[in-house]
């Protein structure tokens, strides 16, 4: 046995005994410590135990034979980037107070461990399946527990499930495809090692890299919310209770990026140069910036803003797929793990507020800087991570996207002056106006509920000292990031496209 | 392919004492106030800057320059893909402008022990202090432009921290925003220039390989046959400077933020973080130099800059923020002078001096003292800022009268004052390079010595006009000394006794026409001083009246619309249509097709919850069962 295989299963065996009726809180958040620090002893281990560019800590039992199906898992230093991010945000969501702790921990421990099971595993079929897993827990909670009327939250949970289903089956369509073209008559493989070092021997014509590749973009784009596939985004993380916000939309929405850049990438690295491929996808993550970042301009309640934010900052992690420089790649990497980091602080927050205040109105708030100052610094962090300010983990990724997008080191530059500036280089610029649009709406938040004169009848107070731990925590993951990116960085040591990793 | 240098990371003690102790002291502020108590967390702060005050005057000795590299920070495959470090550029410029930020930060903390006196929320002042100091280092010692632009960002956030330190007042908690917004709008283009030059020379965007590139690499082909590269670069980094330093168009979050405590308008609005973006220019002033095109933008806005503000400042009556115009004025006249030397194109700056870069300098101190003196006033007047309630103020408050008097001659340039040389050095280079900007000068010369004159006949001349002037008196020692250590630079830091050590900072003019400068200026000085006596000798309210001065030519009202209609004009037409026409076809529209589906289901159902887990169930069962039976077909 594998330690990941340990880590993926502790949180389902965790869930399993909350229902058979073990001790709720205490249940989770052992098992989300132990999680935590496993991951972490890995991520230590890592660089030493293969150089990071091989896949570690692999373990593999055969389903089936034909087609060949294992329950294999291997780490690298993406993936457990990703699973750092998972085990983190568990931690911090588990904390959370909540008022049917058995219900919220077991849907909580599901989805981490959904998410972990996708992020480790190396054989397609069952990172789809633990994706998929992951996603039930998520809408039951919404439709359960949502935060809305009955009607409206039916409503939303209905949306999510229809479109994040439709968005499921067309990846499937897409892997199904994959598979077929790769096995080439042969016998099928799922092994996505072994994908990886046909798509490298044997690469599929261009002609049909391109539809593929865009199949996949549409599939896994939908789960990330890319546009024009956002629009279940917004209202199914403001509606969803804090926990489930926070393990959605930092944790388990990243899976499609992920998928984008484990599967997709590598496979059909070609077909993502493909120009009209490029074009679409330039102008769909402009949508996300963009338009989507106006959106969020317009609201008026802090939930509705930070859902629509979460669903703005995708677009940066797909300009980094675009660029598909080196840099840019690693940088997209660095921004997923930051991002689900700083929506995960603000949504945590935010639930707090919800329950104190009544109302996240912003314009019925105000002032509460001095009610709960503690609160108002962890917010800044949260809030300054997600408009890009240097030091926090958020500019470290953005900027590599950027630097990423004109040059790849000193080999190969990409931005040739005789040229001109490029589609792509013109995407950035537009993209770099969408961090003046994060700071309006960022901004203009703060000043509304933390600054300003208190208002009469609104009360909020600091969280009890030992509900401090998790949001620590988590600004202290942001601040250490965003000063040492190098702590991530340097887990990845082999090119995240092109090559595939090798089984020891 | 330019070949960087080898950057390991070295021992700095001095270079690491100066850049992180202010940051250290941040820290442990911010995490342990409440076990510290307040005076500690006051001590620790004036202790750290004294301490890097001591540190930047052992730095002042520098001759030639070197690059330390004190941390990696985007670090990419041992560097071959990505080299990005927080390192140092130790050079004359670096080292007097070090000696500027930590005096004057040192002087502004010592002050503000007793300003701040009774403000409830002093460690989260003294805090915000040091993170400025930290922020501020960080821009002076960069030695690359993504470095400067690391900690440009974090100067901003200090700036908001400290614009807004009382937040619950609702004008200084909008005047931190707009502040932070401005400066994030220069930093737009800032970005961007980075990247066009990150991209141009192959990833490597520190000063040395800069200008390397530019005599024998990448950046010189690229300039010899695409112009429109090193313009177009000039102009984004400009823009940078334009928010961070005020100019027009980005000038109107300056005279707002003075809602922020006094010292630190001293400290930040006056003397430091304003500069940086002159710091950042003069720089870059062999770019500058090889761009035509941009030496002369930057010469024509901040000639503007110095015109514009001079006007508003004639008729303001709040006596923080005649000053604030003064200094969107003066920093007009250093901007302007990066231009002009630009258009020699022969590059300044590092260890050889710029006009520029010596009127930073002279003017960091007269500025930051009247800044101090204005907040001696105001601490003494309780909390009266409108010059025309003040009146007498030379009775009651001698010495501060005279380091006032002091820093005004020096600020309108009274002969042998510092401001004086240093103003001279700009109107020399003006005078040879564009005599339509020399005339701007001159004339904003003229209207500087009108304003302060007409501020310094009002606030401390006649009698008193009000029940807290009439009671006003002179602040004790702690606030005393900084403004008479202030006072004795704004008297003497143009001389080269002091220069010595501050070589890079002072250049006199001795260019062709020189007496003429001299007594051009001279002139103008005294139109300016004799008319505000004429118009203002014991007036007990302003005689002049002239509304688009008043009213700052409206600008912040055409902003505001401006804002109302594109931004959130914009913002509520795209919700509409993103509402309407995205969600209205990918999503809504099949869902209403799915509902109809969806109520079959139900009927079927018990109830809601069952009928996720059916579908889902279902999805989950249709997948198995495609890959594992039907696939296999298609394999074969």
């Amino acid at each position: 046995m594998s330690a990941l295989e340990f880590i993926i299963f502790i949180p389902f065996v965790a869930a399993l005994a909350i229902w058979l009726g073990a001790p709720a809180r205490t249940t989770a958040l052992i098992a989300s410590t132990i999680n935590l620090f496993w991951v972490l002893l890995l991520a230590l281990r890592l660089p030493a135990s293969t150089g990071g560019s091989e896949l570690a800590f692999t373990s593999r039992h055969v389903v089936l034979d034909n087609p060949a199906i294992a329950f294999a898992v291997g780490a690298d230093g993406v993936s457990i980037i990703m699973a750092l991010l998972t085990v983190l945000v568990t931690f911090a969501a588990i904390w959370q107070i909540v008022d049917k702790p058995a219900m919220y921990h077991i849907a909580s421990l599901l989805i981490s461990g959904g998410a972990l099971g996708a992020f480790l595993s190396t054989d397609l079929f069952f990172i789809y399946a633990f994706h998929e897993v992951a996603l039930i827990p998520t809408f039951l909670m919404i439709a359960i527990h949502g935060r809305a009327e009955k009607e409206q939250r039916l409503a939303v949970a209905w949306k999510t499930t229809i479109y994040l289903g439709a968005a499921s089956l067309l990846l499937l369509a897409g892997l199904a495809w994959a598979v077929i073209e790769f096995s080439g008559g042969g016998k099928l493989t799922f092994d996505l090692v072994a994908l990886r070092a046909q798509a490298l021997a044997s690469p599929l014509p261009v002609a049909t890299q391109a539809p593929m590749f865009f199949l996949l973009l549409l599939g896994f784009g939908a789960l990330v919310s890319l546009f024009p596939l956002h629009s279940w985004a917004a209202p199914a993380y403001a509606t969803a209770p804090t926990p489930i916000a926070m393990l959605h939309s930092g944790v388990l929405k990243k899976f499609g990026l992920y998928g984008l850049f484990r599967i997709a990438l590598p496979l059909l690295p070609q077909g993502a140069q493909v120009e009209w491929v490029q074009q679409a996808l330039l102008v769909m993550l402009l949508g996300n910036i963009l338009v989507i970042g106006l959106v969020t301009i317009h609201q008026t309640r802090l939930d509705d803003m930070l859902a629509n934010s979460s669903v703005m900052h995708m677009g940066y992690l797909f300009l980094g797929l675009a660029a598909g420089t080196e840099v840019a790649l690693r940088g997209a990497v660095l921004l997923m793990f930051a991002h689900g980091v700083s929506i995960a602080l603000l949504f945590a927050i935010c639930g707090r507020m919800r329950n104190q205040l009544g109302t996240l109105e912003m314009s019925k708030l105000g002032g509460l800087g001095s009610h709960a100052p503690f609160l108002t610094v962890v917010f800044a962090f949260g809030a300054f991570a997600s408009i890009g300010l240097p030091g926090l983990a958020n500019f470290a990724g953005e900027v590599m996207i950027f630097l990423g997008s004109f040059t790849n080191g000193n080999a190969a530059t990409t931005f040739i002056p005789a040229n001109g500036l490029t589609a792509l280089h013109w995407t950035v610029i537009f993209s770099l106006w969408g961090v003046v649009i994060s700071a309006v709406y960022m901004l203009r938040g703060y000043r509304a509920i933390f600054q300003g004169t208190p208002q009469t009848g609104l009360f909020m107070s600091d969280p009890a000292r030992g509900q401090w731990l998790p949001l620590v925590l988590l600004a202290a993951v942001l601040l250490l990031v965003g000063c040492f990116p190098s702590l991530l960085l340097d887990l990845i040591q082999a090119p995240l496209a092109n090559v595939a990793p090798v089984t020891p | 392919m330019p070949t960087a240098p080898e950057l390991v990371t070295q021992s700095a003690p001095l270079m690491n004492i100066l850049l992180f102790l202010p940051l250290a002291v941040a820290l442990v502020i911010l995490l342990g106030r409440k076990v510290l108590g307040v005076n500690v967390c006051v001590f620790l702060a004036v202790a750290s800057s004294a301490i890097c005050l001591l540190c930047s005057i052992f730095n002042l000795g520098v001759v030639g320059s070197e690059t330390i590299r004190l941390m990696p920070f985007l670090f990419l495959d041992g560097g071959k893909l990505l080299n990005v470090g927080i390192d140092v550029l130790h050079d004359g410029q670096s080292a007097g402008m070090m000696f500027i930020v930590t005096l004057i930060g040192f002087l502004v903390q010592v002050f503000s022990v007793k300003y701040m006196e009774d403000d409830d929320a002093k460690p989260r002042y003294f805090g915000a202090l040091s993170l400025f100091l930290f922020s501020m280092t960080g821009i002076v010692l960069a030695d690359n432009l993504v470095m400067m632009f690391v900690f440009w960002e974090l100067v901003g956030l200090s700036s908001f921290l400290l614009i807004g330190h009382w937040f619950h007042k609702p004008s200084a908690a909008e005047a931190s925003k707009k502040a932070f917004l401005t400066n994030r709008i220069g930093d737009f283009g800032f970005m961007i220039g980075i990247l066009l030059l990150f991209g141009a020379n192959h990833g490597d965007v520190s000063f040395a390989g800069l200008r390397e590139s530019l005599m024998m690499g990448p950046l010189k082909a690229a300039a010899g046959t695409q112009g429109w590269l090193l313009t177009a670069a000039v102009l984004c980094l400009f823009m940078g400077a334009v928010g961070k330093s005020a100019q027009v168009p980005l000038h109107v979050w300056l005279p707002d933020a003075m809602e922020g405590p006094t010292p630190v308008s001293a400290l930040i609005h006056a003397a430091t973080m304003v500069a940086a973006g002159v710091y950042m220019l003069v720089r870059i002033s062999f770019l500058i130099a090889a761009s035509e095109t941009g030496a002369m933008w930057i010469a024509g806005i901040g000639g503007v800059t110095a015109l514009m503000a001079a006007l508003m400042a004639t008729q303001q009556g709040d006596i923080k923020r005649i000053l604030a115009y003064s200094t969107l004025s003066q920093l007009g006249y250093m901007v302007m002078a990066v231009g002009l030397v630009g258009m020699t194109g022969e590059a300044m700056g590092g260890n050889a001096g710029h006009p520029a870069m010596f009127h930073l300098y002279t003017h960091a101190f007269f500025k930051a003292m009247l800044f101090l003196g204005a907040g001696a006033i105001i601490y003494s007047c309780h909390h009266e800022q409108d010059i025309w309630k003040m009146g007498g103020l030379a009775k009651h408050m001698p010495a501060t009268t005279l380091t006032f008097a002091i820093g005004t001659a020096a600020l309108i340039g009274v002969p042998g004052l510092s401001g004086f040389f240093s103003k001279e050095a700009i109107l020399g280079v003006a005078w040879g390079e564009c005599k339509w900007l020399f005339a701007i000068g001159a004339f904003t010369a003229l209207l500087t010595a009108f304003y302060m004159t007409r501020l310094f006949i009002v606030a401390f001349l006649g009698k008193a006009r009000s029940e807290s002037a009439s009671h006003a008196m002179e602040v004790r020692l702690p606030m005393l000394v900084p403004l008479l250590v202030l006072a004795f630079l704004s008297i003497f830091s143009g001389y080269h006794f002091l220069g010595g050590p501050l070589k890079a900072m002072a250049v006199h003019g001795h260019g062709e026409g020189h007496y003429t400068v001299m007594g051009i200026s001279i002139a103008a000085l005294l139109i300016g001083v004799v008319l505000a006596f004429v118009l203002y000798k014991g007036k007990d309210k302003d005689p002049v009246n002239i509304k688009l001065f008043a009213n700052k030519f409206y600008i912040d009202e055409i902003y505001a619309g401006l804002i109302k209609v594109f931004q959130d004009g914009l913002a509520w037409v795209v919700t509409g249509i993103e509402h309407v026409l995205v969600d209205g076809l990918v999503a809504r529209l099949p869902a209403a097709l799915v509902a109809k589906v969806g109520q079959k289901a139900r009927l079927l159902q018990a109830g809601q919850l069952q009928g996720y887990t059916f579908l889902l169930g279902a999805g989950v069962i249709l997948a198995i069962y495609v890959i594992v039976f039907v696939l296999p077909g298609v394999g074969h």
